[in-house]
């Protein structure tokens, strides 16, 4: 037993507010479509709301792109792409590229703050991760775009016309990136629609974008919700589709395709297998467990929301998960301290409390951190379960939320066949220090992604993407500028 | 004295290694195009599939196991036996409607391709293949894994040797296959498969079905243990249909026009690509 | 001696342990708490001078010091104890009287510890009985490093004896062991064999107290009291000049042992200079305004 868990100290140091300043950031009260290289109002004349889910306060009014808005907005890529983009050279296309890359890291610190009052996530995760992240993804992308006949051995490129993008609301400013710098790069204009609860950063990319002084229409960036999605998909103008959300709407699109010559890629839902074996470096893998599930509060598609523990050491880890998990520190995602932040949206907060519910019905025993829940916003603690199994509901569904479901093993054998047991494939985690077993584990997991004693980890130059239901195709990496080209 | 009589074979399944008659013990009465024949071809049901794709998962973990070079090896004598089997194929091509010389370069062709990529099965992953320079202290590689199990509609034109193209470009990285023969000119199926059951290849691996192709489409496509469908062939409401019901288990979709199996030897490496998934691996580097 | 608490023979992951350095350090510690760290980090400072040129006359200079940080700003707390050489522990002893101010001595062969036990021995019995509460012992690497495990143990065993009623330091030399696999294990060593605090380093060899090193040590007393209940201490020591270093090892301290921890009875720091940076941060923080170093004695 942990016994730092029973340890009330009297004397305690705890740590002041430490708010990240706001005075800088330059915000609108409403935001319109980005076509054609302006912002110009819906046709619908229709906004929503866009609200900071840390105080449900509204942020800004968000133009809602109807289906005419699609039109024109494909349109005008489409015409992009016929008068200027496909004319450029590749290397002055890769100039445009870069200065976008620039531009946002000029602007990071200004991004990170949008994206936490939008989204919830940690000012820590923002400026540490997303922007960055963001930023490099560009830069990295930009250097391939006159280098292209360099990345299919005896094949020509071209590019595919217009592709349409749709992204979720986990990683809003760092998927738009993922999905614009490759299809850029690569020769495409773009049609991309940022998800309904945070739309902010991607208006201020587009804002960006326009800075660059890229040709009018070459981006457009249009908001709206599952409607302007299943128009923007439907779009006959349309040469690619890449989407990145959950498995049900994935296989929607798959299927709306069915027909259609449009190239689609699909980067879907997650379950994924920790494994931590009795041999791992156990300090370091309990920080796995923590950035594996609660890094973005569990708001990511490949969270290593399933953990199996070695029996032998069950005891250990989950002690020291637990102590360390009272450490985690719930509150103001502004605040520079702040390590879980605000759930991103009511339905995803009711998502996740139906599950949790269920996990407890089922008879999963519960643990909570023990802080305190801000009584405005969209809070969940973190949490795990012991005592389940493969056949309860937590450890099959997504939950998308900071809820980790702990099993455990014997055998390599059996850990592996659990670890596959799912119609997910999209990450894995092994924690072992014995070389010959990470690479036969890594290897057997049937997942796009492995992480070995570590977990979590994302760059520019490494492909990302799932086997079976989580997806098709790869991000990230010369893999990553298949999905744009058409090849003879 | 009468000559001795013909021995007349029959004509059925490959499932598992083994040639049973399609368990609905239906056939389908073929006749050659000069209408000198008629023979009796099994008309597999949609449970002969059912049974080939459980087979076919059964054959997978063994089969990408084996190393690369053991599996060129073993296209490479799919070569072998095929060549020792020519005269037979080009006879059936001929039945099928085939002019001499056509057939006879058409089954070279298809020895051709098999040699061709029987030599890819340890190559192309270094192609594929890469390091990427992460941007942290950590080794980061991507290689290319097979799919899993693929199910094939096959092509009826030059149908021999694109289903061997076809075909050997999924096996050789590991993948198990179900295949559904060409409906218009099934007899070279049982051939393929007795040169298949002689090549070494272990059984499940490569499992043959003929019969009719609107009767078995759908569960190609929808069949949730199968990972990837190719579709061989221009029929726009077949490919739509493929399409639409590959999405119930995000199954990789790829159809295959004339033009594409044409481009086989263009396309070269590519046409592997179709049927494996790339697996990104990190470790950190310390001490 | 068979060591027991290091489960499984534990690994720790250098690439994990950095990256969960990085994380403790990125806290960022304003106003109240910050106030408050600084004060703490004053009363956990041993003040320490260890050159070949120390003499009697900066050691009564630096005791002094000790025992009046910055008499123009008022409730400031003392040191916890000096550092010296032992030969000059009987200075320190005198000048501190009354202060309540500890006295370390470093012994054993400081800083190589390239003497034989017996010499060791005789050294420790030595500062204990002119004065030393704490006796800052340097371990046999060598012996160490060619996996003699069982020297090292009895070794200490037979110092932290030796040492009576006063408190033992155990110098691991992390920058001389090199790998957090060896720290670990080190850290095991010392505690199973009788250390009231591990500590990293002499300041004499590059790298000092590095990060990684005193988190993989914290890790080690963590372990070590959950399977036996005995709180050990922790030092880090060498290059930690800043206040902000401070307050990034009191956040580690915090968030790996806990607030229990965060007490000069169980952390302490060695340094020379820290204790000015600290004194600058501290009117800082209440006057608002940047200090310069002219302002703050030096001794």
């Amino acid at each position: 037993m942990n016994k730092l868990l029973k340890d009330q100290s009297k004397e305690r140091w705890e740590y002041s507010p430490a708010l990240e300043s706001t005075d800088h950031i330059q915000l609108k009260e409403k935001y319109d479509l980005f076509i054609n290289g302006e912002f110009c109002p819906s046709e619908s004349e229709k906004y929503f709301e866009t609200i900071n889910p840390a105080n449900e306060k509204v942020i800004a009014q968000v133009a809602y792109a109807s289906n005419k808005d699609v039109i024109r907005a494909v349109s005008s890529a489409k015409n992009s792409y016929n008068k200027y983009w496909s004319k450029l050279k590749p290397s002055e296309r890769g100039k445009y590229i870069f200065r976008i890359a620039r531009l946002i890291a000029d602007r990071a610190r200004e991004f990170a703050v949008i994206e936490t009052i939008d989204g919830g996530k940690p000012i820590r995760e923002s400026k540490q991760v997303d922007v960055p992240l963001a930023a490099a993804h560009f830069f990295y992308y930009a250097g391939w775009s006159d280098k292209l006949q360099f990345a299919f051995h005896g094949k020509t490129h071209n590019p595919l016309g217009v592709a349409g993008q749709i992204i979720p609301w986990n990683f809003p400013l760092l998927m738009a990136a993922w999905k614009i710098a490759p299809a850029l790069a690569a020769g495409n204009t773009v049609v991309l629609k940022p998800a309904e609860t945070t739309p902010l950063t991607a208006m201020k990319l587009a804002e960006v974008i326009q800075e660059a002084d890229l040709p009018p229409g070459t981006v457009n960036i249009i908001p709206g919700d599952g409607e302007t999605g299943k128009n923007l998909v439907q779009n006959p103008e349309i040469n690619k589709i890449a989407f990145t959300g959950s498995t049900e709407i994935g296989k929607f699109i798959q299927s709306s395709l069915a027909g259609s010559s449009v190239k689609y890629t699909l980067e879907l839902g997650g379950k994924a297998a920790n494994i931590i074996f009795r041999d791992a470096p156990i300090d370091q893998s309990v920080e796995g467990i923590v950035n594996s599930i609660f890094f973005n509060q569990g708001h990511v598609c490949c969270a290593g929301s399933r953990l199996f523990i070695q029996e032998g050491i069950e005891g250990e880890i989950i002690d020291k998960l637990k102590y360390r998990m009272e450490s985690l520190i719930l509150g103001d995602p502004l605040d520079k301290n702040t390590d879980i932040g605000a759930i991103n949206s009511k339905a995803q907060l009711e998502r996740i409390d139906h599950y949790v519910r269920i996990g407890q019905e089922e008879g999963g025993k519960i643990f909570q951190s023990s802080c305190s829940i801000p009584d405005k916003g969209y809070w969940f603690p973190p949490t795990l379960f012991t005592e389940v199994s493969q056949s309860h509901k937590i450890v099959q569904k997504e939950i998308f939320g900071p809820v980790l479901a702990i099993q455990t093993f014997r055998t390599p054998k059996e850990v592996i066949n659990k670890a596959n047991n799912t119609p997910y494939g999209l990450s894995g985690g092994i924690w072992t220090d014995k070389g010959s077993k990470i690479f036969k584990i890594s290897k057997e997991i049937q997942a796009g992604v492995v992480w070995a004693n570590t977990f979590n980890k994302f760059d520019p130059s490494s492909p990302f993407g799932g086997y079976k239901e989580s997806g098709i195709g790869r991000e990230g990496g010369l893999q990553g500028l298949l999905p744009y080209v058409s090849l003879d | 004295m009468a000559n001795q009589i013909n021995i007349k074979k029959t004509r059925k399944l490959y499932i598992n290694g083994k040639f049973p008659r399609s368990e609905s013990e239906r056939y389908i009465a073929w006749i050659s195009s000069d209408n000198s024949e008629t023979i009796n071809i099994a008309r597999a049901s949609r449970k002969d599939f059912r049974d080939s794709v459980r087979c076919a998962r059964g054959a997978l973990t063994n089969w990408k196991n084996k190393t690369a070079y053991n599996r060129g090896q073993i296209i490479y004598r799919m070569a072998e036996m095929m060549e020792s089997r020519k005269e037979q194929l080009i006879r059936e091509l001929i039945l099928g409607g085939a002019v001499k010389n056509i057939a006879k370069s058409e089954v070279e062709t298809t020895i051709d391709y098999l040699v061709y990529y029987a030599g890819w099965a340890d190559k192309y992953q270094q192609i594929f293949s890469c390091v990427n320079p992460v941007a942290q202290p950590f080794f980061s590689f991507t290689v290319p894994e097979p799919t899993g199990v693929v199910s094939v509609l096959c092509p009826n034109q030059l149908h021999l040797k694109y289903t061997v193209s076809v075909l050997s470009s999924i096996i050789l990285s590991g993948n198990t296959a179900v295949l559904l023969y060409s409906e218009d000119n099934p007899l070279p199926a049982l051939t393929l498969a007795e040169i298949i059951h002689t090549s070494d290849v272990p059984p499940g691996v490569i499992n043959i079905l003929t019969g009719k192709r609107e009767e078995l489409l759908e569960q190609f496509a929808s069949h949730m243990d199968v990972n990837a469908v190719i579709y061989c062939g221009e029929n726009q409401e077949e490919i739509k249909t493929i399409q639409k019901f590959s999405s119930v288990n995000v199954k990789r979709c790829h159809i295959l026009k004339d033009r594409n199996l044409e481009n086989t030897l263009n396309d070269g490496p590519y046409t592997i690509l179709r049927t494996v998934e790339m697996k990104t691996t990190w470790h950190p580097v310390g001490i | 001696m068979p060591i027991v608490s290091n489960k499984f023979n534990q690994r720790v992951d250098q690439i994990g342990s950095s990256e969960r350095v990085k994380r403790l350090f990125s806290r960022s510690i304003k106003k109240e708490s910050k106030f408050k760290a600084l004060h703490l980090i004053l009363s956990m400072i041993d003040l320490t001078t260890l050159e070949g040129k120390d003499s009697p006359g900066k050691v009564r200079q630096m005791c002094y010091k000790a025992a009046h940080l910055h008499d123009d700003f008022p409730n400031l707390p003392c040191v916890a104890a000096v550092c010296v050489y032992p030969n000059l522990v009987k200075v320190a002893k005198d000048a501190l009287v009354g202060t309540g101010i500890k006295i370390a001595s470093v012994a054993t062969g400081f800083p190589s510890g390239m003497a034989t036990t017996k010499e060791k021995i005789i050294e420790v019995r030595k500062v204990v009985k002119e004065g030393a509460d704490e006796v800052d012992m340097v371990i046999s690497r060598g012996e160490f490093l060619r996996g003699n495990l069982d020297f090292v143990s009895e070794e200490i065993s037979a110092v932290k004896e030796a040492c009576g009623g006063a408190h033992l330091k155990v110098i691991l030399e992390t920058g001389e062991l090199e790998s957090l696999d060896n720290i670990r294990e080190a850290s095991f060593l010392a505690m199973e064999s009788g250390a009231d605090f591990i500590k990293t380093s002499t300041g004499k060899i590059a790298p000092a107290a590095e990060p990684t090193a005193v988190l993989t040590m914290l890790e080690a007393i963590r372990d070590y009291f959950n399977k036996t209940g005995k709180r050990v201490g922790m030092k880090p020591a060498g290059g930690i000049s800043t206040a902000k270093q401070g307050i990034q090892y009191l956040v580690m301290v915090r968030e790996t042992l806990g607030h229990h921890w965060l007490t000069p009875d169980l952390f302490r720091f060695g340094a020379s200079s820290l204790a000015n940076d600290v004194l600058m941060q501290i009117v800082k923080q209440s006057k608002g305004i940047y200090q310069s170093p002219y302002y703050f004695s030096v001794d």
